[in-house]
């Protein structure tokens, strides 16, 4: 009697399938690893470093080769020095080949010694901020244009191990405590936060009631539609300036408007003051991703069954209640995950603040300082322990949003 | 609720409501096309908005109540007190205009809005119909105030001359004598600030990561949508997850990486950034779509002896032809509008690309028309292809959009 279950390991044809769909996919992983997956460990790795960004350019030995003099006073000069003024270098070595047609007169001094036209030198260990110069008398032979020509072409080797922060074996804390130190984090937080609910929530309320504005067909609706759709779809630099350019205190339209109709006496400084500007940065917010929003839930709107308005309408529902209990049960699934996604995307947004206040005047988030720590304050690591924080912060939002989304598989 | 509910308190106050909401248009319109003064006027707006809203629930149609509200307004604006106030120095013809507006609005509005409203108690659904109009005209002027007014000052400001910005900020109507004059940021622009150049850059930069992304995702999306394998779901939950990385996060690490490899202040080095950052949501967009698509097709292909990479190429590609065009649409847009990256690794004034070109414009020293008319240059291109391929953009963004 043979055997009648099912085969339960995979087969050759199983087997062959996934080699194929591994092999379609190797691309795409082997480009977003190197661009996401390893910035990722180097920020965590960097998060840990003493770097400043002045260390993105790694201690080295520089030299530089002259012929100076004339006649008899020729010599070859080397200028060696240390390009940090702190850190040493270590098994610092310098060599080069002399060409044909200059010919060393005397003896060279310090470290170096000549055998024939080979030129080597040991420094051994270098000091930081070292430099110190090299002269090898030497007389001219055969055409003098053609050996300076090749003087300066021939490269001298240097050698030399300076320390790089990015890559040994120092780390510390100093970057996490800078952080979190002096109640500034806290506040960042809490500018971060405000910013993301209220930038979501608007967004998505707004959203709702463009929404509903379009549900309904009638001419120009398609036009109204991409109307609507503007701020979403221009450059944010151009809409960002624009908005710092009507909202100037000074030049701005809209404080001319203001003052005219009396509503204010004196000109706003919007973007210049707490807790205006904050304010201000997330209407911006609002209104730039309110379409976005608006296309979705419109999306979902149109996708619910009409007969449940007509037995609705068959009871005597007034549109109230018919909104109420009818059509916002139905976009709740939409609008939990809409929320999630945009409060994560809120959360990590840059460009906009950046671009309207460049963080100043209490909107400065946690993404507007990992640019100010690594590169106002020119303290990379700083940058990344913020980096680190935004990550974790995300991590916890995704776990969140799938738990969500597995619920809700209308995405 | 049931005080409210009344024939008359309904009315008056949607009619005060709906002069207010007329009255603030009116005036920001008319002070944004001439200039001039005009601002809203509380009495006016109290006395006309309660004419208009009573008036529909005695008056036989629209005409009738336009034409009230009309005498009243005009009076009203006679006695000092209109609903729309108006400065000195203003034209007849604007005055004029401003008062039919606001009138007719008003009257035809509120025609509309209250049909159906009897005086005395009002059922329930009369009630909220009346108000889901109400709300129904608020919502489109002030959706389309909103978004109208940012443009219509990026355009206008980037038309206008220095002095006349600074004289008065409100002023955009455009002085048509000036001729070619007009344009002279854009002109400018182009002549000594190299946009020409950054338009190019631009385009052909956006055009490759475009490319670059399809070649990349197709495959991927494919292997994710059809193919069994273990991990697909990982993947592709992975992939939604990459997605939601932020930028900030990774541009530090590839500012240090791109400092050490010399790919920095190269177009190169952007070309290789930008479709890595858009691969995954190419590669989210077209998996959902290539699911959508049926297998039969494909198996008929695979059947007749075709491959499976000959099966995508002659069938499922053709097939997905739209996808393709929404897809490339979005990873247009969004390399297009590209900031950040463009930002930090640009500093050479002649590889920048429009949107850097634009950044550079932002300082105190360059007049701001030359900022919008910056603004404008890198606004159009995306704008006319939107409004071109409205349909493909439409779908692309409700089906990748997750990102910001």
């Amino acid at each position: 009697m043979t055997d009648l279950t099912p085969p339960t390991r995979r087969g050759p044809l199983a087997k062959r399938e996934a080699r194929l769909a591994w092999g379609l996919l190797a691309p795409t992983l082997l480009s977003v690893s190197l661009v996401v997956i390893v910035p990722l460990l180097a920020i965590f790795w960097i998060s840990f470093k003493p770097v400043e960004l002045a260390d993105l350019r790694p201690t080295a030995p520089i030299v530089r080769e002259s012929l100076r003099g004339e006649g008899d006073d020729m010599r070859v000069e080397y200028r060696l020095r240390n390009s940090s003024r702190t850190d040493p270098i270590a098994g610092v070595t310098l060599s080069d080949t002399l060409p044909e047609g200059l010919v060393p007169t005397g003896e060279v001094e310090g470290a170096c010694s000549l055998d024939g036209q080979r030129l080597t030198c040991d420094f051994g260990d270098i000091e930081g901020g070292f430099n110190e110069r090299i002269r090898v008398p030497v007389t001219l032979e055969g055409d003098a244009e053609a050996v300076e020509a090749a003087a300066e072409a021939s490269e001298p080797v240097v050698t030399g191990k300076g320390r790089n922060v990015l890559t040994d074996a120092t780390f510390t804390l100093d970057n996490f405590r800078m952080v979190f130190d002096g109640g500034e984090f806290w506040s960042v937080l809490g500018i971060t936060l405000f910013y993301a609910v209220f930038g979501t929530i608007g967004a998505l309320v707004v959203g709702l009631f463009a929404a509903m504005l379009l549900d309904k067909s009638f001419r120009g609706q398609g036009i109204l539609r991409g109307l609507y759709l503007f701020p979403y779809v221009a450059p944010v630099i151009a809409v960002a300036f624009t908005w710092v350019t009507l909202f100037d205190p000074f030049s701005g339209s809209a404080n001319a408007l203001l003052v005219q109709m009396g509503v204010s006496s004196q000109a706003i400084n919007f973007f210049g003051e707490r807790p205006l500007a904050l304010i201000m940065v997330t209407l911006f917010e609002i209104w730039r991703y309110f379409p976005l929003s608006f296309l979705f839930i419109l999306a979902r709107m149109q996708s619910i069954d009409t007969d449940m308005y007509e037995a609705a309408d068959m009871d005597g529902a007034s549109p109230f209640q018919k909104f109420w209990y009818l059509s916002l049960p139905q976009l709740l699934g939409i609008l939990s995950v809409l929320f999630l996604l945009r409060f994560i995307w809120t959360f990590n947004k840059f460009d906009d603040i950046f671009l309207l206040t460049g963080g100043n005047a209490g909107t400065r988030t946690l993404t507007v300082n990992v640019y100010e720590q690594a590169f106002a304050l020119s303290n990379i690591g700083a940058g990344a322990a913020v980096a680190v924080v935004v990550f974790l912060c995300l991590l916890i939002f995704s776990i969140l949003f799938f738990k969500t989304m597995s619920r809700e598989e209308g995405l | 609720m049931t005080a409210i509910r009344q024939g008359h308190v309904t009315g008056a106050l949607l009619g005060v409501l709906w002069m207010a909401v007329v009255a603030v248009t009116v005036a920001v319109a008319m002070s944004f096309a001439t200039g001039a003064g005009f601002r809203p006027g509380l009495i006016g707006i109290l006395v006309a908005g309660l004419v208009s809203g009573l008036a529909p629930l005695y008056l036989p149609n629209r005409w009738a109540v336009s034409g009230l509200t009309f005498v009243v307004v005009a009076a009203l604006s006679f006695a000092g007190a209109g609903p729309v106030q108006i400065g000195s120095g203003v034209s007849a013809l604007s005055v004029l205009i401003s008062l039919l507006v606001t009138a007719l609005s008003a009257g035809i509005g509120m025609g509309a809005i209250l049909k159906g409203v009897t005086p005395g108690p009002l059922t329930r659904h009369v009630f909220e119909a009346a108000v889901i109009r109400f709300l129904t005209g608020f919502g489109y002027i002030f959706f389309t105030a909103i978004v109208i007014i940012p443009f219509y000052v990026m355009v206008m400001t980037s038309l206008k001359s220095q002095q006349a910005l600074l004289q008065n900020p409100l002023d955009f109507s455009l002085d048509l004598g000036r001729g070619v004059d007009l344009f002279r940021s854009y002109i400018e622009l182009f002549r000594d600030f190299n946009f020409g150049t950054y338009l190019w850059t631009s385009f052909y930069v956006s055009v490759l990561t475009v490319i670059i992304t399809l070649a990349f995702s197709i495959p991927g999306a494919y292997a994710v949508a059809r193919l069994r394998f273990r991990g697909a779901k990982a993947f592709s939950r992975g992939i939604l997850l990459i997605y939601m990385v932020p930028m900030i996060v990774l541009a530090l690490p590839i500012y240090i990486g791109f400092s050490m490899a010399g790919l920095r202040n190269t177009i190169f080095g952007i070309v290789i950034i930008y479709p890595v950052t858009t691969i995954p949501v190419g590669l989210y967009m077209l998996q959902g779509y290539f699911r959508g698509l049926p297998a039969e097709v494909e198996e008929a292909g695979l059947m007749d002896g075709l491959s499976r990479l000959a099966v995508i190429w002659k069938i499922t590609l053709p097939l997905a032809l739209p996808a393709l065009a929404s897809v490339s649409l979005y990873v247009f847009m969004i390399a297009w509008n590209e900031f950040l990256l463009a930002f930090m690794l640009l500093d050479d004034p002649s590889k920048f690309t429009l949107t850097r070109g634009v950044t550079m414009l932002n300082s105190s020293e360059i007049p701001r028309q030359h900022l919008m008319a910056g603004a404008v240059i890198a606004t159009l291109p995306i704008m006319v292809i939107f409004l071109g391929l409205e349909r493909f953009m439409t779908k692309g963004l409700t089906a990748g959009s997750v990102k910001g």
